[in-house]
């Protein structure tokens, strides 16, 4: 009876901590989206934000076969899209590399540890030609109204 | 050439569907064309993004006129390094130039080539061939060099391990490595250490819904119209029409890797 008592307390206390983990996760979490980028205007991304935490790395990895094999560039979970939408810029307006350890990714990668290495290949501010209409979808779908405008050839360059 | 997809295997609703969005872009194309100067073509045609997987209905290739390549003209060159973000590699600290010109990554190269016993010299660039049968493809142990349904052979740098081995099966040297660390690439062609690459006929172009290629708009801007660029299995594309009626070759056709890329007047 006493045994009992002793491990409903533990496991209460168990769940007491894990609970209190979470809320401190999820504070510490909310920091990571930064002041001055687009992202910290929405609500939400381009899929609930406890779906993002959890499984943006499922969905960018299943987006990055589609695209690479399939040529398919429409869709809401292109990395382009993160890029654009999380990154802020610095004082002279020049976008700050978001895998930098004080930015969206790099950030939150430090923290939990991960090793981040998306951007060995891909680009960590846009960049280029045609790299708006790269994260186009996933704008239309967190609902920023930002309309594409085409521009001349060359003009990057 | 061989072509397993002649209209008859096709699904019946694939027709109409292809022709629409055809139509439809060669109207967006011409709106665009229209509010700019002659000769000076807007690429960032707002044309949507491509929402379908690629299928074999078309073949991309170009047919390189090498008559009309002009020698010590390398706008096709500076146009591929420009569009891929090439042009911001830099040479490793101390190694020497000519190492670096070895080493560094090249997607479009001129080659000039003379008979010894006549004295004819000819240019004409060399890119990846983008074979129907890629040795590249054959010899890959991870599966990164493949071939796309619309006959891009390209590398998943996702799965290439670096091993080099497409490098070697190569017989256009088409192929290069990346050795040191990138840090300014282009948000439309990610490339890193570690990895091989090569031509891909533009492929977010075409994914884009794009007319053409870098290396095609280059050669016309300077005036020579060398390079057409087009689907090999439309019988009305300016690629196919141009094929019927000029003599053209692919380079080692003794290798029967039935090259997408032709050659004429060699
Ligand atoms: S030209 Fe070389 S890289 Fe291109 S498909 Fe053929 S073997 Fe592969
Ligand atoms: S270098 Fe990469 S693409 Fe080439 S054979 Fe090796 S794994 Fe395949």
């Amino acid at each position: 009876m006493a045994k009992a008592a002793v491990r409903a307390g533990l496991v209460a206390v168990g769940l007491a901590w894990v609970l209190v983990t979470q809320v401190v996760l999820a504070a510490d979490a909310k920091t990571y989206v930064l002041e001055g980028s687009k992202a910290a205007a929405l609500e939400s991304c381009v899929e609930p934000t406890d779906v993002m935490r959890r499984k943006h790395m499922e969905l960018i990895k299943h987006q990055r076969d589609a695209t690479v094999h399939g040529g398919i560039r429409s869709s809401k979970h292109s990395l382009a899209g993160c890029v654009e939408c999380h990154i802020r810029t610095d004082a002279d307006q020049v976008p700050t590399p978001i895998h930098q350890k004080d930015e969206f990714c790099g950030a939150c990668h430090a923290f939990a540890a991960v090793n981040l290495n998306c951007f060995d290949c891909h680009a960590s501010v846009p960049k280029g030609p045609g790299a708006e209409l790269a994260s186009h979808a996933a704008f239309q779908a967190a609902g920023v109204d930002r309309s594409i405008q085409a521009r001349p050839d060359g003009e990057d360059h | 050439m061989k072509d397993h997809h002649e209209p008859t295997d096709r699904p019946a609703d694939a027709g109409p569907a292809d022709s629409g969005r055809r139509a439809f872009m060669g109207v967006a194309a011409g709106v665009a064309g229209a509010v700019v100067a002659p000769g000076v073509v807007l690429h960032s045609v707002a044309a949507a993004p491509r929402s379908e997987a690629v299928t074999g209905d078309v073949r991309w290739g170009l047919l390189i006129d090498t008559a009309k390549c002009a020698d010590g003209c390398s706008a096709c060159v500076e146009a591929c390094d420009r569009e891929n973000g090439l042009n911001l590699q830099n040479k490793p600290e101390g190694a020497s130039q000519e190492h670096w010109d070895d080493q560094k990554a090249v997607w479009i190269r001129k080659v000039k080539l003379q008979d010894n016993q006549t004295g004819r010299v000819t240019n004409l660039p060399m890119m990846c061939q983008h074979c129907e049968n890629p040795p590249c493809v054959d010899v890959c142990p991870t599966g990164a060099s493949f071939k796309r349904a619309d006959g891009i052979v390209m590398v998943d740098r996702h799965t290439c391990i670096g091993c080099r081995y497409c490098m070697m099966a190569c017989p256009y040297k088409a192929r290069s490595f990346i050795h040191k660390v990138m840090e300014d690439q282009l948000t439309r062609v990610p490339r890193g250490k570690g990895c091989v690459e090569s031509c891909n006929l533009c492929v977010h172009r075409r994914d884009f819904g794009e007319e053409s290629t870098a290396c095609v708009d280059a050669c016309r801007e300077a005036g020579h119209e060398a390079i057409v660029f087009g689907d090999l299995k439309d019988p009305e594309s300016a690629i196919r029409k141009q094929l019927a009626e000029t003599a053209s070759r692919q380079i080692r056709e003794d290798l029967s890797l039935n090259t997408g890329v032709r050659y004429s007047g060699i």
